[in-house]
């Protein structure tokens, strides 16, 4: 599969996963999993606006929010994920598509192949079974994404 | 034993406390320079694969569950040339004092020792309480990751007979007891993984009739440690209907939680025959034709295994 319909920011993370050996991919995920913001406060404080990914082995909580502008473009989705310090996989991954997806259109969202999580080469060292649970948070983003679109036009 | 065993009030009451090592031990053992010499060496066994990278027990290597000791094609543990390779890569070899731990209460850690045992490695130990209990506590933690000199390592091959049951075992089994370690949500058939858990495709909820239910975090105090010997009597011989001498199998839906359970069974409550059905619900829950019970009753022995 080639990575023609990813998102720029996207692609390149993909780019630099795929340059490393498997030892190193860990290490980079590792990285990306402390660099997770931490949520706004307005959310902090409002765990119920978050919707929880069950499919992911530790606990992990999402939610997405369209900004308008009003010069008639379309909204830009923020994302915003909670997960917690002892599941660094998952937040490592939270990481990626935080830094891959946030400030983009449910057009380009929606565009992300449901398998990306696969194109990061992770998939023998973490297993199948720690693989799932990333590709169902892009499946919840793109779900929320394409509901609140629909909403919106 | 080749490192001088812990004494203290809680483990002297168990059947085996040679099997347990309290974290003060540990961390005066590290202390007083026991790693380094391939005596003792302390391993770190987590669910998550990057658990250990974020700080770890100083001196302490990893082993992961499903990298590590599974077999990448068969649904089956390492051999014995590559538990070998692994355990001289990590600095262990044959007469080497193994403590292991991890997060969540020790249940892949359990797992492992469970595997590590497989291989008959005579002198292998629960760090009590764990991951969890080691930081509550305040010790310390690294980064670094040790370079330990390789281990000396013999090929030996697995003796699962002893302490693994595959489900044609289970079937020759009824009659005797079965202990179900999954959630009562699972035993029932209500759901068929664990809760916030993924789906593991196991097509049929329920459990092997007769087995009863103890989910296997019963077995642990909020402190991530082992209950005492009379709290796990209570809860096995009481609840469950254990009696000395029984011959018992475990199971839960991949056979990690009931590692943690058979640890318990074996070592603390001193049972001499405990097997775990590694296979358990996500193969018994799609066998063809393998009877299941739905609902929160044990059941009784099916027809055609009597």
């Amino acid at each position: 599969m080639s990575t023609y319909a990813l998102p720029t920011a996207l692609a390149e993370i993909v780019d630099d996963f795929q340059a490393l050996t498997e030892p190193d991919r860990l290490q980079l995920l590792l990285e990306f999993s402390r660099a997770l913001p931490e949520l706004p406060e307005r959310l902090r404080d409002h765990p119920e606006l978050l919707e929880q990914v069950v499919e992911c082995q530790s606990p992990l909580f999402l939610t997405i929010e369209a900004e308008k502008d009003d010069d008639g473009s379309p909204a830009a989705f923020r994302l915003f994920f909670k997960a917690p310090p002892e599941a660094p996989t998952t937040r490592g991954f939270a990481g990626v598509l935080h830094e891959g997806l946030d400030g983009l259109t449910a057009q380009e969202i929606l565009a992300v192949p449901d398998d990306m999580p696969e194109l990061l080469g992770l998939t023998r060292a973490i297993t199948p079974l720690r693989m799932r649970g990333m590709t169902a948070m892009l499946g919840r983003i793109k779900r929320k994404v394409a509901a609140s679109a629909r909403l919106q036009s | 034993m080749s490192y001088p065993v812990e004494q203290n009030e809680k483990f002297t009451s168990y059947a085996h406390p040679e099997r347990l090592v309290s974290t003060e031990w540990l961390a005066a053992a590290i202390e007083g320079g026991a790693l380094g010499n391939g005596k003792l060496v302390v391993v770190e066994s987590d669910e998550d694969v990057l658990l250990y990278e974020t700080g770890h027990i100083p001196g302490a290597v990893k082993v992961d569950w499903h990298t590590d000791l599974n077999d990448e094609v068969t649904r089956d543990y390492v051999d014995g040339n590559a538990f070998a390779a692994l355990a001289a890569a990590k600095g262990i070899s044959r007469d080497t004092t193994v403590v292991i731990y991890g997060d969540k209460s020790n249940w892949w850690a359990a797992y492992a020792l469970w595997v590590f045992t497989l291989f008959g490695h005579e002198d292998v130990r629960l760090l009590d309480g764990g991951r969890d209990k080691w930081i509550a506590e305040g010790r310390e933690l690294t980064t670094d990751i040790p370079a330990p000199a390789a281990g000396d390592y013999p090929v030996v091959e697995r003796n699962d007979a002893p302490i693994r049951a595959f489900k044609d075992d289970v079937f020759a089994h009824f009659g005797k007891p079965l202990i179900d370690v999954r959630s009562p949500e699972e035993y029932t058939g209500q759901r068929t993984h664990m809760p916030a858990y993924p789906e593991e495709g196991a097509l049929r909820g329920g459990h092997i009739p007769t087995a009863a239910s103890i989910p296997w975090a019963r077995a642990a105090a909020e402190d991530g440690t082992y209950r005492t010997r009379p709290e796990l009597e209570a809860l096995y011989l009481e609840e469950a209907g254990l009696a000395e001498g029984d011959d018992v199998v475990a199971y839960c839906r991949i056979g990690e939680r009931s590692s943690h359970t058979w640890f318990a069974l074996k070592y603390l409550l001193g049972f001499e025959t405990v097997r775990n059905y590694d296979g358990s619900w996500t193969e018994w829950g799609n066998a063809v034709r393998v009877p299941i019970v739905k609902g929160a009753e044990r059941g009784s022995v099916p027809a055609a295994a009597r």
